[in-house]
């Protein structure tokens, strides 16, 4: 059976006195390494230039705010609970009177806590907050840990900042295959690849 | 000796030594950008502007690992083993001419560390030498893999030696001096040895690859078969000075290629550019200028070698042992022998006809 027409028949035959003589060959080696010495490198100097790693890529936490800088949690805990490695903790607080531009609930989470060792990344707490108040990056990972006091990450490091907003451009396997059609057609988007993969 | 004179040989040798050494510890560098870019990466980068500074960081990091001698190990040859491999890549670069003359204060000096008329015969004696460093490191270590790897070693370089001393007779016959200057004037107007010589010439590489164990010849440190052959057992800057005479021999090896078969110190329009300089600057300035230019254009014919030494690396596999001699002794020393009688027959029968159909 065919499968492909790559397979090459294995022959036994004497070689010709040019394969013998072995330098020709090695001349064909030469010329194929030294072209590629001078082709274009593949390499992705990574800290200074960054992959884009595609619009549904899970990185690191963040806890959103609304339009008004208000944060959207509400420290219901389903997340919590529905997070499989247990990396989630958070204790809820009760809104003050004149915190209402801080907090859009009337509840909200005093600490957010992730484990970011626990956290395998499955992007269930997305799925199951009721609030969309917590998301995975699609453009940030956590960093490498240096210490032990680096792993667990509060709220400092989790609630959105909101000079520089966080925004994902696509959902769905559809609407990224939309957006790469898009950007092949030189169509502006809000995300610039940072590097071509 | 003029005192002149002496300063500036002596002002020669260190140059030479330095020089040779910096190139050899940058050679390291280049073995990896090469190996880098003829697969598609980057090399070294990140120790300075274009990874410039990472032969310092490795150096720096050998000097800092524990100096470890087993405990079984004969630890007076295993010091000696390095440094005997170390002392010989090194001496050989003395009689190697890196340019023509200099001039200063009335006095012509020779840019060359030793002016011996034996001078190839010099450079065949220690770098027969370098085998010992190899088999006492390897019999020192007191481990059979390190002994295997050095009695490959050993085997090997004795059998390239032959072909390679009887590719270079023919070279000998034709220049009938043994002096390496010589030999560079001799080859003075684009008058190579290369165009004489294209057979000799390629047993001379392929020799000179397998006498600095390099791949496709570097059975001595096949890791598959020997662990880390005759170094097995090295670590720290004694490690460092095997792997730091490997690339001196390299660059000794491909100074001495371009000493005979290209030329030296001379390349085309080279009368032009002497008489231009000495016209325009004065005999002395001049003179020492174009001598220098000379010492450049050698530098970039035996770098261009060192340089073909790594691609060659990253595009051969390396032979089998058996295959190895087999190209030894079957091969290259029947060839080097037909060579030499082609080269004495010619020398013989067809030079004296050429000359007088000329005349």
């Amino acid at each position: 059976m065919q499968l492909t027409n790559r397979s090459k028949q294995v022959s036994n035959k004497e070689m010709t006195l040019m394969e013998r003589a072995y330098l020709p060959a090695i001349a064909t080696g030469m010329a194929i390494t030294i072209k590629h010495f001078f082709k274009k490198k593949v390499t992705i100097e990574y800290p200074e230039v960054k992959r884009y790693l595609g619009p549904v890529f899970r990185g690191r936490h963040i806890l959103k705010r609304d339009a008004d800088g208000r944060e959207r949690c509400t420290a219901c805990g389903l997340c919590a609970v529905a997070c499989p490695a247990e990396a989630i903790s958070m204790v809820a607080a009760e809104r003050q009177k004149g915190e209402e531009s801080l907090y859009r609930e009337e509840k909200y989470a005093a600490v957010y806590e992730v484990n970011m060792l626990r956290c395998i990344f499955c992007g269930l707490c997305e799925e199951a907050c009721p609030k969309q108040a917590v998301y995975l990056r699609h453009d940030e990972f956590i960093p490498v840990f240096h210490d032990r006091d680096q792993v667990i990450w509060g709220k400092d490091l989790l609630v959105e900042d909101m000079n520089n907003r966080y925004t994902r451009e696509a959902w769905t396997k559809e609407e990224a295959h939309l957006l790469d059609q898009k950007r092949a057609n030189g169509e502006v988007t809000n995300v610039v690849p940072r590097a071509i993969p | 000796m003029e005192l002149t004179e002496f300063i500036i040989k002596t002002l020669t040798i260190l140059v030479v030594f330095v020089l040779t050494l910096v190139i050899a510890m940058y050679s390291t560098w280049g073995e990896r950008k090469v190996a880098g870019f003829i697969q598609d990466r980057m090399g070294p980068n990140r120790a300075g502007p274009g990874g410039l500074l990472q032969p310092l960081a490795d150096a720096g990091k050998m000097f800092f690992k524990e100096d470890f001698i087993p405990a079984l190990a004969n630890k007076w040859l295993f010091i000696a083993g390095p440094s005997l491999a170390m002392l010989t890549a090194l001496l050989a670069s003395a009689v190697i001419p890196f340019g023509s003359t200099f001039r200063y204060d009335g006095v012509e000096v020779v840019l060359q560390g030793v002016e011996s008329n034996i001078g190839i015969l010099y450079v065949f004696g220690v770098v027969a030498l370098g085998v010992y460093g190899i088999m006492i490191g390897g019999w020192a270590s007191n481990n059979k893999f390190s002994l295997l790897g050095a009695i490959r070693a050993a085997s090997q370089n004795i059998s390239y030696e032959v072909a390679m001393g009887l590719s270079l007779i023919a070279i000998l016959m034709m220049s009938s001096s043994l002096s390496l200057g010589d030999i560079v004037a001799q080859q003075h107007g684009g008058n190579w040895n290369i165009f004489y010589q294209p057979l000799g010439f390629i047993i001379f590489l392929t020799c000179s690859f397998a006498e600095c164990n390099r791949v496709p010849f570097d059975l001595p440190e096949c890791e598959t078969e020997l662990v880390g052959g005759y170094h097995t057992e090295y670590g720290s800057m004694k490690l460092g000075f095997y792997l730091f005479a490997e690339y001196i021999n390299m660059f000794v090896s491909s100074a001495i290629i371009s000493t005979l078969y290209f030329g030296g110190y001379n390349y085309p329009g080279m009368d032009w550019v002497y008489n231009q300089l000495t016209a325009s600057l004065g005999t002395t300035t001049g003179h020492n200028i174009a001598t220098l230019i000379g010492t450049g254009v050698f530098f970039g014919k035996a770098l261009f070698f060192v340089f073909f030494y790594m691609w060659v690396r990253w595009t051969l596999p390396r032979f089998r042992y058996d295959q190895l001699m087999n190209l030894g002794w079957k091969k290259l020393i029947p060839l080097a022998i037909i060579n030499i009688i082609i080269t004495g027959a010619s020398v013989l029968f067809l030079k004296p006809f050429i000359t007088s159909l000329l005349n």
